[in-house]
């Protein structure tokens, strides 16, 4: 066993881990974050996307030995207690999910694009998620989510070319 | 999935690392960003005794100039390729590469150093390495080599790296002149990899074309130059006719592998319409 220190969502943690034992796992099992969920197990979709010293990281591909001395933030750390951050609030309001499974790392990966790039193009959004599978939205959704989110982070205006469809 | 049990070591230095490497047994593992490793360890593909992770070694991350080359730590993430100035401007076909890798996450683990080292062939940035005639540091616990691209990369997932030894940095030298470079890869889903995929850099003098260097990704066990299609462009006139003339040769000598994603004669023959892509942006037409 390997004694860890890290911060999750803001709490600091002191813990003995596996060296094999992966992020997501120690985030789930030993944290009680289960907000963060493992999808594929192959590193292909995203859904175990956490922020780890501010970047976003596929939990299932690193190990929580080297999130040693790390700040680790969660889906269950983004907002207070009882609210929404902005692009939890856009994925509600633009149904930006169906079953919802992927969700956590969606908006996990978003926040971590729209750090990067504020005011991002319908494809620079879709560039930005490529490592997220959605197997429910067809990701139209998503990307009016992400604008939706970015408009409101920024304080702008959204830049979507895309007029809404019926359903949204 | 969940790796098998190991020993896990940390060091902080090159020189560490190095110990650490000679103290780990017989079943040594090297983890730059892990984004390859940790997949094939929770498919128990790789079950190593002992995993030396990099990751906290700080002389081995950044970029920096000396002389007439630009050094890359091997421990350089993408993401922070894709930001660093110095690649920008002398060798801005890396960037253009690493912007195809995986996806955000992947980038910011992952690293420049650990790809080469890993030499998949269809992973990006072996062809693009060796289409700038790129230099491999390699240090071990006797001292430091330097070996040239052309040698480093041997065979699949096999490069001249020997055991107990350690990728430290890669010189990438500033080519002089005006060049245009471009990568192009072909790939049918989002995070995959190369079905082929081409570097080029093109020096032009007014309307003609100096000088190419093309480099091929995924044509064979270890990344190609398209030699044939280099000493067609040189001195060629910088018009598209030329370029498709010279590209036609690009599957000359190759070797690529069928799988489920391509028959090699499918390769081959992207390989053509990839060059002439490649070369046409990397000239500026």
């Amino acid at each position: 066993m390997t004694e860890i220190n890290v911060r999750v969502d803001g709490v600091a943690y002191a813990d003995a881990v596996e060296p094999r034992t992966l992020l997501v796992h120690y985030l789930r099992e030993q944290l009680g974050k289960v907000g963060t969920v493992v999808g594929c197990d192959t590193s292909n979709c995203g859904a175990c996307t956490v922020h780890l010293d501010g970047e976003a990281v596929k939990s299932c591909t690193v190990l929580a030995v080297q999130a040693d001395g790390c700040e680790v933030t969660t889906i269950e750390g983004i907002a207070p207690q009882g609210s929404l951050h902005p692009m939890q609030k856009a994925f509600h309001e633009m149904h930006g999910l169906q079953c919802g499974f992927c969700t956590p790392g969606m908006i996990m990966a978003s926040i971590d694009l729209v750090n990067d790039n504020p005011n991002p193009t319908d494809d620079e959004v879709r560039e930005g998620i490529e490592g997220n599978l959605c197997r429910c939205t067809g990701y139209q959704n998503i990307v009016r989510a992400v604008q939706q989110a970015a408009a409101e982070m920024s304080g702008g205006a959204p830049t979507s070319s895309e007029t809404l469809g019926a359903q949204s | 999935m969940i790796p098998a049990a190991f020993a896990y070591a940390r060091p902080t230095t090159i020189d560490e690392a190095l110990q650490a490497v000679a103290d780990g047994g017989e079943d040594v593992k090297i983890m730059a960003g892990g984004q390859s490793l940790i997949p094939v360890m929770r498919l128990r593909l790789a079950a190593p005794e002992t995993v030396v992770d990099l990751t906290r070694v700080a002389e081995m991350r950044g970029v920096r100039e000396e002389g007439d080359a630009i050094v890359i730590g091997a421990m350089t993430t993408h993401s922070d390729v894709l930001s660093d100035p110095l690649i920008a401007q002398w060798a801005p076909l890396i960037a253009d590469a690493t912007e195809t890798v995986a996806d955000r996450q992947v980038r910011h683990r992952g690293t420049f150093g650990g790809a080469l080292a890993h030499a998949d062939p269809a992973g990006d940035l072996p062809a693009v390495a060796l289409a700038l005639d790129a230099e491999f540091v390699i240090a071990g616990l006797n001292g430091r080599r330097t070996v040239g691209a052309a040698e480093f990369f041997v065979d699949y997932l096999t490069t001249a790296l020997e055991e107990g030894e350690l990728l430290v940095e890669i010189r990438v030298p500033k080519l002089q002149g005006t060049w245009g470079m471009h990568y192009e890869k072909f790939n049918r889903v989002a995070q995959a990899w190369s079905i082929v995929a081409v570097a080029a850099a093109v020096r032009r003098e007014g309307g003609v074309i100096a000088e190419a260097r093309i480099g091929l990704t995924n044509m064979g066990p270890v990344p190609l130059r398209a030699s044939g299609v280099e000493a067609a462009l040189a001195g060629a006139e910088a018009t598209a006719e030329a370029i498709a003339a010279a590209a036609d040769r690009a599957a000359e000598g190759t070797s690529p592998s069928s799988d489920l994603n391509a028959q090699a004669d499918y390769r081959q023959h992207l390989v053509t319409v990839l060059t002439r892509r490649a070369v046409t942006a990397a000239a500026g037409l």
